[in-house]
C-alpha cells in the first residue's frame, strides 16, 4: 500500500479532477442512502404504478419516437467533430498565420456547403 | 497543488515528518470538499433568488414563511426532499432508473473543477480547461435520455429525447461561441484566458470589448447557453403545461433533488465561463489584484470573480422570467438555422480581425495613439 501510495504521481493536473468527482459521487450516493434510512416505506399499487395524470395506461410507454431526433443526432456528429478540430486550431492560430486562416476558412466553407445542404433538403425542418 | 503542499510544509515545519503525498491529499480532498460545500450552497440559495425574483418579476411575495423572509425556506426544501420516500416505479428499468441522476449530478459538478475562482485558485488548472467543460457537461445528456427512457413513462421519454436534441443541437453554437476567447487568449487553459484579458484598467482588457466579433460572440454564447441548461425560453424539455416537467417526471425525493442541484449547477458553469472568457474573470476593474499582498490579492480576485457570475446568473433568472416559451420547430430553427451559421461566420470575423490588426483589440490601439 505505502509502495503504491509513493508511486502515484500527485502532482498530475488530473488527480485533483480524480478525487472531486470520488467526493461528488460519494455524496450523492450518501443522500440516497440518507433518504432510503429516513424516508418512510409504504406500498401502495397505484403510487407504484406509471404516472399518466391519474388515467391508467393503455399502451405501453415504449412509443414511436420521430426519426427527426436520429437526423438531429446525426448532425450533431458532424459539427460536433468540427468543433473538436477547431480548438487546436485557436490554440495554434497565432502560430499558423495566415496559411492556418485560409485552411479554417476552406474547412468551415465545406462544412457550411453541408450545412446548406442539409438545410435544402429540409433536415433542418422540424415538421 | 504540489507547490502549495511545499510552501505548506516548509512554514509548518511539524509537517515534514508526514510523508508528502498525505500532505497533497489532504490538500486536494481539503480543496474538493470545499468547491462542493460552496456549489451546494449556492445551489441551495440559488434556488431561493430564483423563486424571489420570480415573485418580484410576477409582482407577488415569493417564499417568505421560513425563517426572515423566507431566507431559510432552501433548508426546509432540502430536509424535506431527503424524508421522503425513496420510490422507484414497479415497471421502471430499475439499474438505469438509478444510475441517471448520478450521472446528471456528477456531471454538471465535475466542470466546477477547472472554474478560476481567482489568482490561482482553481481546484485544477487544466491546460485543456475550456475543452475540459464541453466534454463533461455532454454527460448531463447520456443521463436526461436515461432517465427518460428507464422511468418507462410516455412524458418521461418524450421529455427525454426533446431535452436530448436541444442540448446537442445547443452544444454547437455554444461550443463554436467560446472559441474566439481561445483565439485571443492561445491556450485552453481557463487561468491564462482570465490572464489574457488583464491591463488597460483592468476593465477595457475584456474579451468583451476586444473587437466588435468577440462583442457578439458573448451574447451568441449567452443565448445558445441559457438553451442549453434548459432555461425558460428554451424549457421545451420540462414544459410543465405540455410535459408534466419531462424527463424526470416519476423522479421523488432525493433523486428529484439532484436532477434540480444538477440544473442550478449548470446555471453557475454557464455564468462563470461566461465571467471567465468575456469579462475579464477574476480581473479587478481599476486596480491590478497582483500587487496586493497574496493573501489579500487571492480573496479580492474571488471576491470579484463571484460578484461578476452572480450577476450573470442574475441576468439569466430576468431573462427566465421575461420571455415567453418557444415551440420545437422555432427552437431548432433557431438553433440550425440563426445561430450555427452565425457562430461560423463569426468565428471567421475573429480570426481574420486577429490577423489584420496581429492580435490588437480596439482598446489596445485606442491606448496606443495616446501612448
Amino acid at each position: 500500500m505505502a509502495r503504491f501510495l509513493e508511486s502515484v504521481n500527485f502532482a498530475d493536473p488530473y488527480f485533483p479532477v480524480l478525487i472531486l468527482l470520488a467526493i461528488a459521487l460519494a455524496m450523492a450516493v450518501g443522500f440516497v442512502l440518507l433518504s432510503q434510512a429516513l424516508g418512510p416505506k409504504r406500498y401502495d399499487r397505484i403510487k407504484f404504478g406509471v404516472y399518466e395524470c391519474g388515467v391508467d395506461p393503455l399502451t405501453p410507454a415504449a412509443v414511436r419516437v420521430s426519426v427527426k431526433y436520429y437526423l438531429v443526432a446525426i448532425l450533431f456528429i458532424l459539427f460536433d467533430l468540427e468543433t473538436t478540430f477547431l480548438y487546436p486550431w485557436a490554440v495554434l492560430f497565432r502560430s499558423l498565420g495566415l496559411f492556418g486562416f485560409i485552411e479554417m476558412a476552406v474547412f468551415v466553407g465545406i462544412l457550411l456547403v453541408g450545412l446548406v445542404y442539409a438545410w435544402k433538403k429540409g433536415a433542418l425542418e422540424w415538421q | 497543488m504540489e507547490s502549495l503542499a511545499l510552501s505548506l510544509v516548509k512554514s509548518f515545519p511539524a509537517l515534514s515528518a508526514a510523508p508528502m503525498w498525505a500532505v497533497s491529499l489532504a490538500l486536494m480532498v481539503t480543496a474538493g470538499v470545499v468547491v462542493l460545500v460552496f456549489a451546494l450552497t449556492f445551489e441551495g440559495v440559488g434556488s431561493l433568488v430564483l423563486r424571489k425574483v420570480a415573485g418580484d418579476i410576477q409582482a407577488r411575495i415569493g417564499p417568505n414563511r421560513v425563517g426572515p423572509n423566507g431566507i431559510l425556506q432552501f433548508l426546509a426544501d432540502g430536509v424535506k426532499l431527503v424524508l421522503k420516500e425513496d420510490l422507484i416505479p414497479e415497471k421502471a428499468d430499475r439499474f438505469l432508473f438509478k444510475l441517471a441522476p448520478y450521472l446528471v449530478f456528477v456531471g454538471s459538478f465535475a466542470a466546477f473543477v477547472v472554474v478560476p475562482f481567482g489568482v490561482g485558485l482553481s481546484p485544477a488548472d487544466l491546460n485543456i480547461g475550456v475543452y475540459y467543460v464541453m466534454a463533461v457537461t455532454s454527460l448531463v445528456v447520456i443521463g436526461v435520455m436515461l432517465a427518460g427512457w428507464a422511468s418507462n413513462n410516455k412524458w418521461a421519454l418524450l421529455g427525454g429525447m426533446r431535452a436530448a436534441a436541444q442540448i446537442v443541437s445547443y452544444e454547437i453554437p455554444v461550443g463554436m461561441a467560446l472559441i474566439p476567447a481561445v483565439l485571443v487568449a492561445g491556450s485552453l487553459s481557463l487561468q491564462d484566458i482570465v490572464r489574457s484579458q488583464g491591463g488597460l484598467l483592468g476593465l477595457f482588457g475584456w474579451n468583451l470589448f476586444h473587437n466588435p466579433f468577440t462583442f457578439f460572440s458573448f451574447i451568441l454564447y449567452f443565448t445558445a447557453a441559457q438553451a442549453e441548461t434548459n432555461q425558460t425560453p428554451f424549457d421545451l424539455p420540462e414544459a410543465e403545461s405540455e410535459l408534466v416537467s419531462g424527463y424526470n417526471v416519476e423522479y421523488s425525493g432525493i433523486r428529484f433533488g439532484l436532477f434540480f442541484l444538477a440544473e442550478f449547477g449548470d446555471m453557475f458553469i454557464v455564468a462563470a465561463l461566461a465571467t471567465a472568457c468575456f469579462l475579464g474573470g477574476w480581473n479587478v476593474p481599476f486596480f491590478n489584484a497582483a500587487l496586493l499582498p497574496p493573501l489579500w490579492g487571492n480573496l479580492l480576485s474571488l471576491g470579484v470573480f463571484l460578484a461578476k457570475a452572480f450577476l450573470m446568473v442574475l441576468v439569466m433568472m430576468w431573462v427566465r422570467w421575461t420571455l415567453p416559451r418557444l415551440r420545437v420547430d422555432q427552437l431548432m430553427r433557431m438553433s440550425w438555422k440563426y445561430l450555427v451559421p452565425l457562430t461560423f461566420v463569426n468565428l471567421l470575423g475573429v480570426s481574420l480581425w486577429l490577423l489584420l490588426f496581429r492580435g490588437k483589440g480596439i482598446p489596445q490601439m485606442i491606448a496606443s495613439v495616446f501612448g
